[in-house]
């Protein structure tokens, strides 16, 4: 039987259903499964997603030709029965299934097991064929329970205020900033967002998701309450002119390269929090496990590495050469500033690296 | 030890000072005496021998991740450290237990030293079974010997003297030697480390030398030190530093890293001092007939350094000689409060007694009337075979460590020789540079052979020296250059072009380019010269034969 997915010059292509999956280059039709820069680029001549990540996708691209799909519904394009299921990585982020004839294929954009509660949490599917991420597929990555690092982060905060420093955490301003205030804790002082992160904020909150009350820097009117203050701000802020209104400082990273030493010294701040929106090396075979899926297929991060561990444990795996991530960088050096040379496009500032 | 690994996540998270004396006073403050005399051991840079071959270490680690050894091995590539792939590539413990350092060290770990290997394995899956991420990466670093934390010994001493409340001089006198192999940390030791200050303190005892003065290397332009006249001009020799140190009849040979080297050096330690005397100088290896004048190049002292046994064919060979330019006790007495200008008038006069004694000549109004007179004195230094100038403030205490408030020394080296070279391989880096290449060969060509080709061949291995953003850069270079990948090395299209400095150069027949060179580093990177202009073998040769000429014109 021919593969149903193939990688074409414009990306994952889905040859019975005629579209295309997170295409790097314009196309008729895309599937987006998540609003990440990397998966959902503007110039499609139409767009399904989920209708959790509609708005935000909107919000992103601007204007576009956009159908919406609730989680769980089926809808049937050239004979082939698409779906969205939740992939617990982001706001609105799915992983599409595909039937047709009677085989399953299941495409999982980016995923995470944990709940973390600013959005539905993964839910595994079965297939024949998986095509998954591997972002962090070394059994280096394992990680904490967030409950854990949240509580580090509180106390990282809770000594700097009472030190009376501000604390300033980077992190992607989209997905993982949610996911960090709805772990904050409010009472120890007051939270304060880059404009990067505020427009993702007020998304998430239309969308339902319980984010503690947070302040934009020009809203600052006592200038004093700042060194009780945490700030949200995305890693291109760090080392900018905006970052000189906060004096006396401790600053932070959060991200799930931070799990290494060398990584943490390299982005040369006092604090990493080991925090990721993607699956770790555990969860990563368990979700290939209970996908039941004989057939694997890696996309990005750590591919040769996945594609042989895979292969040696009796399953037909093999690789897709796709442009997410931005794989060299990522995957060898945990280099999370890889796409800082997007500076200038604004729109897409806040969405540039979100691969941790 | 979950204390301690507290401790060392502590120290190693944050880069603030502030915090960094904070965490270690709470931890002395807290500590079991004999547990903190092991963190003073190690956070003082105590280096035991390896417990467990790192083979094996690796081998168990494998079995109890249960994973093969390429992906062990592709684990390590990515982190650049073995203690902590090992930390990530664990099994979450199931219990956990609390023994403390002193007892991790004596009943743990010491046992496993000589042990074979179906019993270490036994001990570390037992050890991983009760220890967290932080205690498993500490315990490698206890067995391995590869123990390193960002803090200085100024700051455990300021630490431990603001718990004692003892004037941290006094702390820095006690700590000297705690790190030597031969002295193990216990708890009545940890006890008079911070007991308060006694007459024991004033009495020199046994053969504890002092903390060593250490010089700041001069950037400036020495005018701006003032007048000369107010400063003691030495050459700076190239060997090893230490403090010779003579009581009851003893003597005792400390190395700059406060270990003990007496028996390394026996010439040395025969020397006929006094008792209660205490000289700072340098160990150099002499050269020629009947250990003439000339000093010979370092790479001499290191075959000496290397070596465990002695023997008297060696000792004829490779004769050892301390240059004295300090005097630091004398009849007892603590000197280290006097001028520099006392203590080497002292000096001088204990040496007309003793012919053996070689001081470092201080360099007169005579050679040089002023700074620029000096400055000309200093380009002969290589002819010398010495490393530059020391200038030395004759005002000065002898300081603890590399301090300048009671009078300062300066170093003013000449600069290094330097040649263009290509890079050809390149491995990735440890610690703060894991999975960035960062550690480079460099290679000059050869002489053309009859069609005209020339090779490259590779002279020096070099990993300082770039920025991050110049790392980064070479590091993009060497990904998209790579020729061919053997295991952690990649070889790389030659394409760039560094200025690579160094400070000594040897024949050496271990070399593939018959040449050893000193402190290679680079000084930057020449993107204006294209591959085939830079140096060759014969460039290093011609230096080889400058510097070896100057070795044997001394020696008439």
């Amino acid at each position: 039987m021919n593969d149903m997915v193939v990688v074409r010059k414009e990306g994952l292509y889905c040859v019975p259903g005629d579209f295309y999956i997170d295409p790097w280059r314009p196309v008729d039709r895309a599937v987006i499964t998540h609003a990440h820069a990397d998966h959902a680029r503007t110039g499609h001549g139409h767009y399904l997603a989920t209708a959790d990540g509609a708005a935000i996708l909107r919000a992103r691209l601007g204007e576009i030709r956009l159908d919406a799909l609730r989680y769980g519904d089926s809808v049937t394009h050239n004979g082939v029965a698409l779906s969205l299921h939740p992939a617990g990585h982001v706001l609105g982020s799915a992983q599409l299934r595909m039937e047709y004839r009677g085989e399953v294929w299941v495409a999982s954009g980016d995923y995470k097991l944990e709940q973390d509660g600013t959005c539905a949490a993964f839910e595994s599917v079965r297939c024949d064929t998986f095509i998954t991420e591997s972002t962090f597929g070394m059994p280096i990555y394992r990680w904490q329970p967030q409950a854990e690092i949240f509580d580090d982060i509180n106390a990282w905060w809770r000594r700097n205020a009472s030190e009376g420093r501000t604390s300033v955490l980077f992190c992607y301003a989209f997905g993982k900033a949610q996911r960090i205030l709805h772990g904050l804790d409010p009472t120890i002082g007051g939270i304060v967002c880059h404009g990067a992160v505020t427009p993702l904020n007020a998304l998430y909150r239309e969308a339902g998701v319980a984010l503690p009350p947070t302040l934009a820097v020009g809203d600052v009117e006592d200038k004093a309450m700042l060194r009780q203050a945490l700030v949200l701000a995305p890693p291109s802020a760090a080392g900018s002119p905006w970052m000189r209104r906060f004096g006396d400082y401790s600053d932070a990273f959060a991200s799930g390269w931070m799990r290494l030493r060398g990584s943490r010294r390299r982005r040369g701040v006092d604090r990493g929090f080991v925090l990721s929106d993607h699956a770790d090396w555990p969860g990563l075979l368990s979700a290939i496990a209970a996908s039941g899926a004989r057939r694997i297929i890696v996309t990005h991060g750590q591919i040769p590495i996945m594609v042989r561990w895979l292969q040696q444990n009796g399953l037909d795996a093999g690789a897709f050469d796709t442009e997410y991530g931005g794989e060299e960088e990522v995957s060898e050096t945990g280099d999370v500033d890889k796409v800082d040379s997007n500076k200038d496009a604004p729109a897409s500032a806040e969405g540039q690296s979100e691969h941790a | 030890m979950r204390d301690f690994a507290h401790l060392y996540a502590e120290l190693d998270a944050t880069t603030a000072t502030n915090r960094k004396l904070e965490a270690l006073q709470a931890y002395f403050r807290h500590a079991d005496a004999a547990d903190a005399a092991w963190a003073v051991y190690f956070l003082a840079g105590g280096k035991p021998r390896q417990a467990v071959p790192t083979k094996l270490l690796r081998h168990c680690a494998m079995q109890y991740a249960q994973l093969d050894e390429w992906l062990f091995d592709e684990c390590y590539q990515a982190v650049g450290d073995l203690a902590e792939t090992i930390a990530h590539v664990l099994p979450p413990a199931m219990r956990d237990d609390d023994l403390g350092l002193n007892l991790w060290m004596e009943q743990r770990v010491a046992p496993l030293r000589g042990a074979d290997a179906e019993t270490v394995r036994a001990a570390l899956f037992s050890y991983w079974d009760v220890l967290d991420w932080q205690g498993r990466f500490l315990l490698s670093k206890l067995i391995g010997g590869g123990f390193r934390v960002g803090v200085s010994k100024l700051l455990v001493t300021r630490a431990l003297a603001v718990v004692a409340e003892v004037d941290a001089k006094t702390i820095a006198q006690r700590l000297v030697g705690w790190t030597d192999r031969s002295t193990r940390p216990t708890a009545a030791g940890f006890a008079d480390l911070i007991a308060p200050p006694s007459e024991a303190d004033r009495q020199r005892r046994g053969g504890q030398p002092y903390p060593f003065f250490l010089a700041h290397p001069l950037l400036a332009d020495p005018a701006t030190l003032g007048e000369l006249g107010d400063w003691q001009a030495e050459w700076k020799y190239d060997g090893i530093r230490a403090q010779l140190v003579h009581r009851e009849g003893c003597s005792w040979l400390w190395s700059r890293g406060e270990e003990l080297i007496t028996e390394r050096f026996p010439e040395l330690a025969q020397l006929p001092l006094p008792d209660g005397v205490v000289i700072d100088g340098e160990i150099v290896i002499r050269r020629g007939e009947g250990g003439g004048g000339v000093i010979a190049p370092f790479a001499d002292l290191q075959k000496r350094i290397g070596r465990k046994t002695l023997s008297a064919k060696l000792l004829a060979e490779l004769p050892a000689a301390l240059i004295v330019y300090d005097l630091l006790e004398l009849d007892g007495e603590d000197l280290r409060g006097r001028p520099q200008q006392e203590r080497r008038a002292l000096l001088e006069k204990l040496a007309e007694d003793i012919p053996a004694l070689t001081l470092a000549p201080v360099i007169g109004p005579a050679e040089a009337a002023d700074w620029s007179a000096l400055a000309r004195l200093r380009e002969s230094a290589r002819a010398r075979g010495v490393e530059g100038m020391m200038l030395k403030e004759k005002s000065a205490h002898y300081g603890i460590g590399r301090t300048k408030n009671v009078g300062t020394w300066w170093k003013w080296k000449i600069d290094p020789y330097s040649v263009d070279a290509v890079l050809i391989y390149a491995q990735s880096g440890h610690g703060r540079r894991a999975s960035l290449y960062t550690d480079y060969t460099f290679a000059v060509w050869d002489a053309a052979d009859e069609t005209g080709e020339r090779r490259l061949v590779p002279f020096a291995k070099a990993y300082s020296g770039l920025t991050d953003a110049e790392i980064a850069r070479v590091d993009r270079i060497i990904r998209s250059s790579t020729v061919e990948k053997f295991g952690p090395v990649r070889s790389v299209k030659p394409s760039m072009v560094f200025e690579i400095g160094f400070e000594g150069i040897a024949a050496s027949p271990r070399h593939k380019a018959g040449i050893a060179v000193r402190f290679p580093r680079i000084l930057r990177i020449r993107d204006d010269k294209p591959v085939a202009e830079a140096d060759s073998l014969s460039t290093l040769q011609a230096l080889l034969d400058e510097a070896e000429g100057h070795h044997a014109a001394r020696r008439d």
